[in-house]
């Protein structure tokens, strides 16, 4: 079948892209990782345009856009207490500390941003 | 469109629908946004393959309206018509190359979709905060689309068989 000696001629092809796509993912992963630092503030926005602004801190428990959310901030890490959408995902996402990782509520439209850091307080970045 | 293509492509948008539903009773395994297997893919790369563009997007286009419609939100809908769009532009791309084999379309497809959900629902949150999970959703498009790559290839093989046999036939 002309498929097959075509399938056999792409394979070690498809293996180079399907490798230099995984590269790109892990080595976008390993660059977040080790440029990690941890955060000074937690940025709540809603669709866009910051709402709130908590320093990671004071622990506490914040009730964010109207009660749709909760986030919790405890020993300088932040993550989202409660959420009403149904898929809870930004619930799952479990606990952000690092400057640049976040927490997202698709469904509600509000995103939680771990910024600035120690070592970032004279640095615009 | 000959009466044939049309039953075709008619039991193919649904096999995609029921594949679509049958996902949305998996549990997100992940809690990131927008990582997800695919399998309606399957239906996508197989159309793309046995019959051509016009018809692949015929049916991922309206897949995506009417899971939308049935399972999800005007929300979902925008980023799923992004990601499906610029899957399929790619695969089709991608494909007439003719340099790469089904399971390196299905991929590229799978990392394309992420990217073109990623990219609308951040237009529509207006903000990067969402780039973060770019890393995990191109290599959750690696594994997936590995998958459902393997699997349309066996399917593009073996299905295809016999459609001469009925085509001699009427």
């Amino acid at each position: 079948m002309k498929d097959k000696v075509r399938g056999k001629s792409t394979v070690s092809r498809d293996i180079v892209l399907i490798l230099a796509l995984a590269v790109v993912g892990l080595g976008l992963l390993l660059a977040m990782q080790l440029g990690g630092r941890a955060g000074a503030y937690a940025v709540v926005e809603l669709e866009g345009s910051e709402i709130a602004r908590y320093p990671l801190d004071c622990d506490g428990v914040f009730v964010l856009n109207g009660g749709t959310n909760t986030l919790e901030i405890l020993g300088g890490k932040a993550r989202m207490l409660h959420a009403e959408c149904p898929d809870k995902l930004c619930v799952k996402m479990g606990w952000v500390r690092f400057s640049g990782q976040s927490l997202v509520c698709l469904p509600e439209r509000i995103s939680v941003r771990i910024v600035g850091g120690r070592s970032s307080v004279d640095v615009v970045n | 469109m000959k009466t044939r293509e049309i039953a075709e492509t008619g039991l193919l948008i649904t096999l995609a629908m029921v594949l679509s539903y049958v996902e949305s009773l998996i549990p997100a395994f992940v809690a990131i946004p927008g990582i997800k297997v695919g399998l309606a893919n399957i239906v996508v790369v197989y159309a793309l393959y046995r019959l051509d563009f016009k018809h692949a997007f015929l049916i991922s286009l309206l897949r995506v309206l009417l899971s939308a419609l049935l399972f999800g939100t005007v929300l979902t809908l925008a980023y799923s018509a992004a990601g499906a769009f610029l899957s399929l532009v790619g695969m089709s791309i991608l494909k007439r190359t003719g340099l790469f084999g089904t399971t390196a379309v299905s991929v590229s497809g799978a990392v394309l979709h992420n990217l073109g959900q990623i990219a609308v629902a951040a237009a529509l949150l207006g903000t990067g905060a969402l780039f973060y999970y770019l890393p995990f959703l191109i290599i959750s498009g690696v594994v997936t689309g590995v998958v459902i790559g393997l699997v349309s290839a066996m399917l593009i093989r073996r299905v295809g068989k016999g459609r001469e046999d009925c085509n001699g036939s009427d």
